[in-house]
């Protein structure tokens, strides 16, 4: 078939693939699918396991707080802190990450922006586990005075109030700990984004004798809209999913307060990083139906904000 | 025609006086310099009064951050007495931002540093040769060592590398080609795939295999291998795409079936940014914990079978000591693993830059096409 003519007549030209190209295209779209089937099986086993939890406790998994040895089980109090920790990384995280990337595209020199990315890169390549230890030995210390402060002088407010003196492994540090992780990812997608604000539009603003501030004000951070909350609903993806910092940090707990400068907090990654070494029996699929819903959570976290992401990279959503 | 035209008003604009009564200069004059010193000690002056009388001990932290905002307070102020609140604006949100960026760049450098320091103090030539096998509560923080998990990290990576390389660059070729309908529902699952947390993927792992086949090195090199896939994927996939079509057509146009074009010509082309994108997918496989928790589950003394039996990995290694945690020497032994463990991540990353620095094939081409890419979409 692809052997080449012998004989003085025009070669015969195939644009059908060649056999050769349908076996390689074939393991090339074989490979592709797997992805599919692992990202598939890892829903199904989940689930698989959760069932018998879940027939179990039923819909009182998920609201109730209780954490016994063999049952029953409630994730109720596990997902209201996964869900704050989160919260708080991301609150600190997103105007740290917003301004760090438009210092990159708007305010540093070329050198000092190449310098500023691969620093922001090592950030993010730095396991969680030496952010873990970081943060338990290093910098819980010196966080604790500053969550006193807050407690002495802003404690009317519910979520700054403390009962008793414990400040230690509390929801906060654990927050302020994984916002640091989960910033890279939020400054990419915004350095990104910034970095494509139409060129026109700044120049016209700049000729009408606009700051530098307003330019980014009136230009770059409404064109960069899609791409900022993208980007945060990735960093909140990540930290929902953070295990190791939460499990150094914070001490356990299964109650709901909204004190979260208070000792104890949780998370469900937490929950099953420190529970499925000694499980046993239903336990283990009470530990896989959390398992499965933070799965979910995830996935549906980052669906929705690559969706947002790569609208804001293809320009649409974008008017003027 | 219309060249001329802007020209034209442009230089009316330059000529016509200006309309704020004086232009606004923002930045590096002599004014604003000592509007900046100035601002930062009388600062530093309210925060020290206030601060230590009204909240006494009451951390560096907090006494930083409060003179953050008194300074800023202050710049805002006397720029807006000299340039009024526009200008003043910018100068302190130029210089918040300035602050953010410095604040983390010496976060990170304080991570480093701590990570250095205390890993050094008790950093022994015996830790890379000797496990915890004999090493109990009481032992000095020199005794003992990581020989094992280091050991084990190898095979565990080794063995997700070897799973999730081959699969990658096949999805990556496959995405990058860019036809057939399969492409936008794989690169949507690749996107889930490097959102799902990694205590996920070493549940799944858990359930699927561990449950019968019992804790081993292979099941935690399964489940670093699911975080590698989506990580090595999506940066190959974007090396690939900037593989200048013009070598391709050549290709065909020599007669070469498709696979030979890939295989020989595309792959070889975007060699090293492939590298760089394993690079980056080891280095995330190295440090991560939460997937080995429910896979390899930790073992105090060597076991080189990744087949079968539980086993140790630097990480584990790090977790376990920190978790325990009772007395000086455990927390110490997890400083220097930490410290290790950093290395190895730090050499992955500058493999990885320099791999990617060494692109000099593709590097005039990717200037045209970043260049191309603002404009239309």
């Amino acid at each position: 078939m692809t052997a080449a003519p012998t004989s003085v007549e025009p070669r015969l030209l195939l644009s059908a693939p060649t056999r050769g190209d349908r076996i390689f295209r074939g393991i090339l779209s074989g490979s592709a699918s797997l992805t599919m089937v692992i990202l598939a099986l890892i829903g199904l086993y989940l689930l698989s396991g959760a069932l018998p939890e879940l027939r179990a406790d039923g819909l009182s998994f998920f609201t109730s707080f209780r954490w016994t040895e063999l049952g029953p089980f409630g994730i109720g109090a596990v997902l209201y802190w996964t869900v704050t920790i989160a919260l708080i990384s991301l609150t600190i995280a997103l105007p740290v990450s917003i301004s760090l990337a438009l210092a990159i595209t708007q305010y540093a020199s070329a050198r000092v922006a190449a310098v500023l990315t691969i620093l922001i890169d090592l950030l993010a390549a730095l396991p969680s586990l030496i952010f873990g230890i970081w943060g338990l030995i290093f910098l819980q210390p010196r966080l604790v005075p500053v969550s006193e402060w807050l407690s002495q002088h802003l404690g009317f407010i519910p979520i700054f109030n403390v009962h008793g003196t414990n400040f230690k492994s509390s929801a906060f540090i654990a927050g302020v700990v994984s916002s640091l992780m989960i910033m890279p990812i939020i400054t990419s997608i915004a350095r990104e984004v910034f970095s494509r604000s139409p060129q026109g539009e700044v120049e016209a603003a700049y000729a009408l004798g606009a700051t530098r501030w307003s330019v980014i004000k009136t230009v770059v951070l409404p064109f960069g809209r899609g791409g900022i909350v993208g980007g945060a609903m990735l960093g909140l993806g990540r930290a929902l999913g953070e295990t190791i910092v939460v499990v150094l940090i914070v001490s356990p707990t299964f109650l709901i307060s909204p004190r979260i400068l208070e000792s104890g907090a949780n998370s469900v990654a937490a929950l099953i990083a420190l529970r499925i070494g000694e499980a046993h029996g239903i336990a283990v699929n009470a530990l896989m139906a959390a398992g499965l819903t933070l799965f979910l959570v995830t996935l549906l976290v980052n669906m929705i904000a690559s969706a947002i992401v790569s609208r804001s990279r293809s320009g649409a959503g974008v008017e003027l | 025609m219309t060249a001329v035209d802007t020209t034209a008003t442009a230089d009316d604009v330059r000529s016509a006086p200006p309309s704020p009564p004086s232009p606004r200069r923002l930045g590096g004059g002599r004014t604003e310099r000592w509007v900046l010193l100035l601002s930062a000690l009388s600062s530093f002056a309210l925060v020290w009064v206030a601060y230590e009388n009204l909240t006494p001990a009451s951390g560096i932290v907090g006494f930083v951050l409060c003179w953050v905002v008194a300074f800023l307070a202050t710049v805002w102020l006397a720029e807006r007495e000299l340039h009024g609140s526009t200008a003043a604006t910018d100068q302190t949100m130029g210089l918040l931002i300035v602050l953010v960026g410095a604040a983390v760049v010496g976060t990170l450098a304080t991570i480093l540093g701590t990570v250095i320091v205390q890993g050094l103090k008790a950093m022994h030539l015996s830790f890379f040769s000797t496990t915890m096998a004999k090493t109990g509560p009481l032992s000095k923080a020199t005794d003992g060592g990581a020989f094992h998990s280091i050991i084990g990290t190898f095979e565990q990576v080794g063995i997700a590398t070897t799973i999730s390389v081959p699969l990658s660059l096949a999805t990556a070729v496959f995405l990058s080609e860019g036809r057939g309908r399969l492409v936008r529902p794989v690169r949507t699952v690749i996107d889930a795939m490097s959102g799902v947390p990694s205590i996920v993927a070493g549940l799944f792992i858990y359930a699927a295999w561990v449950l019968r086949f019992g804790f081993s090195g292979l099941a935690a090199g399964f489940a670093l291998s699911i975080l590698m896939l989506p990580t090595v994927t999506r940066t190959s996939e974007e090396v690939l795409r900037l593989v200048p079509s013009g070598l391709k057509e050549a290709g065909y146009a020599l007669g070469s079936p498709r696979w030979r074009t890939t295989l020989f010509v595309v792959l070889p082309t975007a060699r090293s940014g492939l590298v760089t994108a394993i690079l980056l997918g080891v280095a995330r496989a190295v440090g991560d914990t939460a997937a080995l928790i429910a896979t390899a589950a930790g073992f105090d003394s060597l076991n080189l079978n990744p087949f079968h039996g539980q086993q140790d990995s630097l990480p584990l290694f790090v977790y376990k000591q920190i978790r325990i945690g009772l007395v000086d020497s455990q927390t110490q032994r997890a400083w220097t693993g930490a410290l290790v463990l950093l290395g190895i991540v730090l050499i992955l990353f500058v493999l990885a830059r320099i791999a990617s620095s060494g692109q000099t094939v593709r590097l005039p081409r990717r200037r045209r096409s970043r260049t191309t890419q603002g404009a239309p979409e």
